[in-house]
């Protein structure tokens, strides 16, 4: 957006110019703004919505889609994707729950590590073998969960955390709030510190936006690309550590569809799947958005499952839709 | 199996590498019957035989759709929870007979459609991202529709749908037999197929040279999912109940694999019918292969991921043209 202040700027164009700035700021914010709605709708009308204690539930248990949403992020924003993330996470929380009688150095370590590794060879095979990120995370979701069910024996065995350091970082807690929401709270500022002022992040929404335009400028490619693969895998892993802290055992059957939530928590807070554009602040309203609807709907009791899926399912189409409207008539604005 | 082929063979390394992304999916389905027929115990038997066959046949009719769809340069991840929405509507007209039942089952597939299409092609959502919501909405109505109950079926005629047989070939099969010829028809012969193609060939191309591309876009995506509500009512006729919470649980991912290891690129432009069917039939085959020689299904879906990334390896387009 150019703002050049011209004398003869005719008054239509100035009144488009205010439409296309106002359209910019709730495409962009959009998800923050139906937060704040659904908040206001929550925090009148459910009295058990308004307690710190409910406030710290929703906190917890968005932490590890937050983590996970904010790799996806990178990837997508690079116009890829990483359908291996629910795989990762489950194989994650086994390994941290598996490791954590070695100490909890251990616990985080192994997991991360493991989960790295398998981000760093998609992202190798993206890169070079110039295959679908689609095509290779879909293979990714099969590879992982393999490699999972391969360590729990076929899924059988649950891995219990040990009782020590690992399990209390699980149950700690500092001004009422869960450790590991902190931690959430840290990378995050860390991934936009990296996304905005850093020379990797500026090389993430360059390769979206035209990989040729990026290659002709000198960004390298394949290196961003293996890094924001590599950083997905991580962040997953580190999600499923998280979670097997707080349950106290590596359970084998979660994560299914977890790859889904994040693309929608993703999507929802305004990032575009096309990429090239969009923001960490979108996603953390776009997870806590998903996280708060699912809490309003347990405190209403009175909907079922069944429901409530196609509430969440209706829900992400509603956004969706919106958002590519506003994109439209903000192309249509700026003529 | 792919690559070992091509270094024994005679033929110079260029006609190989020419050739292997149209018939290796073949290449890799025979060496895979001959495998089983010397080492595995029984498999030529007919028993045998119908099994696998009968077990692929969900996946054959939601792959068929699929390539559709990706043959637009799209993709549908929602084939799943239609065949879960088919099976949940079943039982609810079956009391006035088979035929109402299924009529119902595949209004209810032509009406997911209609919305997936509709946000693909007027409101101009991405396709992962409109029928990501249709997956998880799907599965939620077909919940809501059955009440999350799980329901035996106790209807002879409808029954007959999945036990029978019509030379000793179930109708099952031969359902997705007729199903698969005529996709292949559409795609090759018919002026819905040629625009289908343009459409995922170069969109813009398209709707210049007159294609009515949102009009064939909706059509596709009712296409699939009809051919997804088709796939939930066999599954209901075989297991004799409806569990709309199981039925189809990521089939999508099943689908996409036998499409893409098959040699449709996921780009558009293009569409292998019969290479979809190989396709299906060869994951399948490789699942069963690795099951009768007692390899544990963690390492089959390993196996399986490394076999989906040689595919699409082998298949992907040169970037030298």
């Amino acid at each position: 957006m150019t703002l050049v202040a011209e004398p003869q700027l005719e008054k239509a164009e100035a009144a488009s110019l205010r439409t296309e700035r106002i359209v910019e700021l709730v495409q962009r914010q959009g998800a923050l703004a139906v937060l704040g709605i659904v908040l206001v709708v929550g925090l009148v009308a459910y009295d058990n919505f308004r307690s710190f204690d409910n406030a710290a539930t929703i906190l917890v248990s968005a932490a590890p889609a937050a983590l996970i949403a904010l790799g996806m992020t990178f990837v997508i924003i690079t116009g890829g994707i990483d359908l291996s993330v629910g795989s990762l996470y489950v194989l994650g929380g086994v390994l941290a729950a598996w490791a954590s009688q070695y100490g909890v150095a251990a616990a985080f370590a192994v997991p991360l590590a493991a989960c790295g590794v398998f981000g760093l060879v998609q992202g190798l095979v993206i890169a070079y073998a110039r295959l679908a990120p689609f095509i290779v995370t879909l293979a990714g979701l099969l590879g992982a969960r393999g490699l999972m069910l391969a360590l729990s024996d076929e899924g059988g065995t649950t891995y219990l955390v040990d009782p020590g350091a690992f399990k209390d970082f699980g149950k700690g807690e500092l001004l009422g709030i869960k450790y590991s929401v902190y931690l959430v709270v840290v990378l995050f500022v860390i991934g936009m510190v990296a996304l905005y002022r850093t020379r990797f992040g500026q090389s993430v929404y360059a390769l979206g936006g035209s990989e040729d335009a990026a290659r002709l400028m000198g960004v390298r490619i394949r290196g961003t690309q293996i890094k924001v693969y590599v950083l997905s895998g991580l962040l997953a892993g580190l999600a499923g550590t998280i979670n097997a802290a707080r349950l106290g055992s590596g359970v084998t059957v979660l994560g299914t569809g977890m790859e889904l939530d994040a693309i929608a928590a993703v999507v929802v807070g305004g990032t575009l799947l096309t990429g090239g554009a969009g923001t960490l602040g979108g996603t953390i309203a776009g997870v806590l958005l998903l996280q708060v609807i699912q809490n309003l709907i347990n405190q209403d009791g009175k909907i079922t499952s069944a429901w409530q899926t196609v509430i969440s399912g209706a829900f992400i189409a509603l956004v969706v839709v919106a958002q590519t409207y506003l994109a439209r008539l903000r192309r249509v604005a700026s003529g | 199996m792919t690559t070992a082929v091509s270094s024994s063979s005679s033929f110079n390394s260029a006609t190989v590498r020419r050739l292997l992304p149209l018939y290796g999916v073949y290449v890799a389905l025979a060496a895979l019957v001959l495998f089983n027929i010397v080492y595995t115990d029984n498999f030529l038997a007919w028993n045998n035989l119908r099994i696998q066959l009968v077990q692929v046949t969900p996946v054959v009719i939601v792959a068929l759709g699929m390539a559709l769809v990706i043959g637009t340069e799209g993709i549908d991840l929602s084939v799943g929870s239609v065949m879960a929405l088919g099976a949940a509507l079943i039982p609810l007209y079956l009391g006035y007979g088979m035929v109402p039942a299924i009529v119902l089952a595949l209004v209810g597939g032509v009406i997911v459609g209609l919305i997936n299409g509709g946000l693909v092609a007027f409101v101009g959502l991405q396709p992962i991202v409109a029928t990501l919501a249709m997956l998880v909405a799907g599965r939620g109505v077909a919940l809501v529709v059955s009440n999350g109950k799980y329901k035996d079926i106790r209807d002879k005629d409808f029954l007959a749908i999945g036990t029978d047989a019509f030379l000793g070939v179930p109708y099952t099969v031969w359902i997705a037999a007729v199903l698969a010829v005529v996709v292949g028809f559409v795609v090759r012969r018919t002026v819905f197929g040629r625009r289908l193609l343009a459409i995922g060939d170069n969109r813009a191309a398209a709707q210049l040279a007159g294609v009515p591309v949102k009009r064939v876009l909706v059509g596709v995506y009712m296409i699939a999912a009809v051919l997804a509500a088709v796939a939930g009512v066999i599954q209901v006729s075989r297991i004799g109940s409806a569990d709309a919470s199981r039925i189809g649980l990521l089939i999508e991912l099943s689908a996409i694999t036998a499409v893409v290891v098959g040699g449709t690129p996921l780009t558009g432009g293009k569409v292998r019918v019969l290479g979809t069917v190989a396709g299906a039939f060869l994951m399948q085959l490789l699942t069963a292969t690795m099951i009768a020689n007692n390899l544990k299904d963690s390492t089959a879906q390993m196996v399986q991921a490394v076999i989906i990334l040689v595919a699409v390896y082998t298949a992907r387009e040169r970037r030298t043209r």
